[in-house]
């Protein structure tokens, strides 16, 4: 289970030496960035907006790329930037991983002297990834002797990712790695996305603006909107929150984590398990046991008020009305449930609210419509 | 039989030399210059890069008569030379190559600012990502990127330099085995009525700048424009 990481009580000490605490405030042309970030020291966190929100350009600024005028940047304890201080460490000193959009592999090396760029140049006492092990977690051992431009774009971004994993950063940067792609090789990588998170012990800092991805991969969510923090916070608190729809606009839901519990081969279904419930879907390849994510808009969330009887709606959890808010049309409100331990939110008529009379407190039943499994 | 004299000969070697040597300066003095012309954002970009145009819109009259006040005893160039007890430049080799360093500065700083410009940002974003120092990604990364430009800049250097012929004769008067490179050469023969070994001069320089030119345009046409 991922845990919800939002600072609690820990010591003024502690909370300063875990985790990556950004500060950057710049004007650039017609546009000001105005972040106060307090990150994971692990986990995957997604910088997560609009185009224009900013996202890019504070990672930049994380490494040093670009550089904010007021700046305070603390990673894991090490300082790298502060410009009361006059602190700046340059880029090419700060232990971090870069993945562009375009995978950028130097065009006059071939993919293996590509991988070892920046292996070469870190002290051999401070490697902790190996070799063998990026390769065949990114399954690029066949590509070592290509040229760059002999590799499809997925081939490339999985270097530029092996590439940026051999330098053992202590930080990796992501900068929306599937955006160039189109959709057959974004689902080749995302498998191997998942794999970093799993097996490799280094916090990722993913920009993206696909909620999909982010509710793949995201233990923790940032918001940004033009230049400002809008919200912070782990993913599945942040996405069932009712003060951020716009954000998320159509788009809005909640992910939930659950385990297979079992399958059902006579309807060839699978049965998911999650604090407060379960669900039933079509037959998964997952062994039982197995850990799955899924998504579940607000749009194929219906309420009832009692259990309905003679439906096709084969998912029905019990839950709770926490609040009500507007949504993304006036013909819409959505509402916030909590289904014993699991939110969700239900996107339904205003008109449909009334007449049902909901209001925080009452109990009813979501009707689940439709469920979105990721992986 | 050709024509060509112990004279001619020892023009043809010393363009050659003077070229080479030219170009090899050029080269080093022509790509700090080409790179801060590609990445600066100052607002002397302009101006300097003005000035490093100029010989290409100049009479070679006009840079020569420049050149030799300012290397001669009173100039600045010349002032410096003569406290360093180097005496003055002008009517020497040195004199030739320093005015030629100025003479064919566009022609070897341009096609490396493009090549340097052609790079843009990325390559030496990623570089710094990887742990490398501008220094280390210059060598690394920039250079062999910019190979080709290199190769454009130092063929036009050279090809350049080979074809002077106003400046040398304001700096270098035409001193054999000193200043007498082949244009002044060929100069000399047609005053005097030598039109074979003018011929012979005249078109061993004519296939030469061909082939030079030959070799560039079809080794652009195959990698594409890389400056």
């Amino acid at each position: 289970m991922h845990t919800l990481t939002e600072p609690t009580v820990a010591s003024a000490a502690e909370r300063a030496d875990v985790g990556i605490h950004a500060r950057f405030r710049r004007t650039f042309a017609g546009f000001s960035l105005d972040v106060d970030l307090n990150l994971p020291g692990r986990g995957v966190t997604a910088l997560f907006g609009h185009s224009g929100s900013g996202k890019t350009t504070c990672l930049r600024c994380v490494a040093g790329l670009e550089r904010a005028a007021e700046a305070r940047l603390e990673v894991n304890g090490e300082l790298w930037q502060d410009s009361a201080s006059g602190v700046f460490v340059p880029p090419h000193r700060r232990a971090l991983g870069y993945v562009f959009q375009e995978a950028s592999l130097f065009p006059h090396l071939n993919v293996r002297r590509n991988l070892e760029y920046g292996l070469r140049r870190v002290d051999r006492a401070t490697r902790r990834v190996e070799w063998d092990r990026v390769l065949e977690l990114l399954g690029i051992g066949h590509l070592l002797e290509r040229m760059p431009e002999r590799l499809s774009g997925g081939e490339r971004q999985r270097v530029g990712i092996a590439r940026a994993l051999l330098t053992s950063p202590r930080l990796l940067l992501m900068d929306e790695p599937l955006a160039a792609l189109d959709l057959k090789r974004k689902n080749e990588i995302l498998p191997y996305l998942e794999r970093l998170h799993d097996e490799l012990d280094i916090p990722i800092l993913y920009v993206s603006h696909a909620p999909d991805e982010v509710a793949r991969l995201a233990d923790h969510v940032v918001l940004l909107d033009q230049g400002r923090l809008v919200a912070q916070g782990g993913l599945q608190e942040t996405l069932a929150r009712l003060d951020l729809p716009t954000a998320f606009g159509e788009d809005a839901g909640v992910v939930v984590e659950a385990l297979v519990a079992g399958h059902d081969e006579a309807y060839h279904l699978t049965r998911l398990v999650f604090p407060g419930g379960e669900v039933l879907v079509a037959r998964r390849p997952e062994a039982l046991g197995q850990r799955l994510r899924f998504r579940v808009h607000a749009r194929d969330v219906s309420l009832a008020l009692a259990r309905a009887e003679g439906t096709s709606i084969t998912n029905l959890l019990p839950a709770t009305v926490q609040a009500l808010a507007a949504a993304d049309t006036p013909a819409h409100v959505l509402v916030r449930l909590d289904a014993d331990g699991t939110p969700l939110l239900a996107r339904i008529t205003r008109r449909s609210a009334d007449q049902l009379g909901i209001a925080a407190g009452q109990r009813l039943w979501a009707q689940i419509k439709a469920v979105a499994l990721l992986g | 039989m050709v024509p060509l004299d112990s004279v001619d000969l020892a023009a043809i070697w010393l363009t050659l030399k003077l070229a080479t040597l030219t170009t090899v300066l050029l080269l080093l003095i022509g790509t700090p210059i080409g790179w801060w012309l590609a990445r600066t954002r100052s607002k002397w970009k302009g101006p300097i890069g003005a000035v490093v145009a100029l010989p290409l819109v100049l009479p070679p009259t006009v840079l020569g008569f420049y050149l030799l006040v300012a290397m001669g005893p009173h100039g600045f160039i010349g002032q410096l030379t003569q406290s360093l007890g180097l005496g003055t430049l002008p009517f020497t080799f040195a004199g030739l190559v320093v005015a030629s360093v100025f003479y064919s500065l566009p022609f070897v700083v341009q096609p490396l600012q493009n090549a340097f410009e052609a790079i843009g940002e990325r390559p030496l974003e990623v570089a710094a990502t990887l742990r490398a120092g501008p220094v280390d990604t210059f060598f690394t990364v920039v250079l062999p990127l910019a190979k080709p430009g290199f190769v454009t800049a130092a063929i036009l250097g050279f090809a350049h330099t080979v074809g002077e012929f106003g400046v040398v004769l304001m700096i270098g008067g035409n001193i054999p085995e000193k200043t007498r490179v082949v244009s002044v050469q060929i100069y000399d023969h047609v005053e005097a009525m030598e039109y074979a070994q003018a011929h012979w001069l005249a078109g061993g320089m004519l296939a030469f700048s061909f082939v030079v030119l030959l070799v560039l345009y079809t080794s652009r046409l195959k990698q594409g424009w890389r400056g």
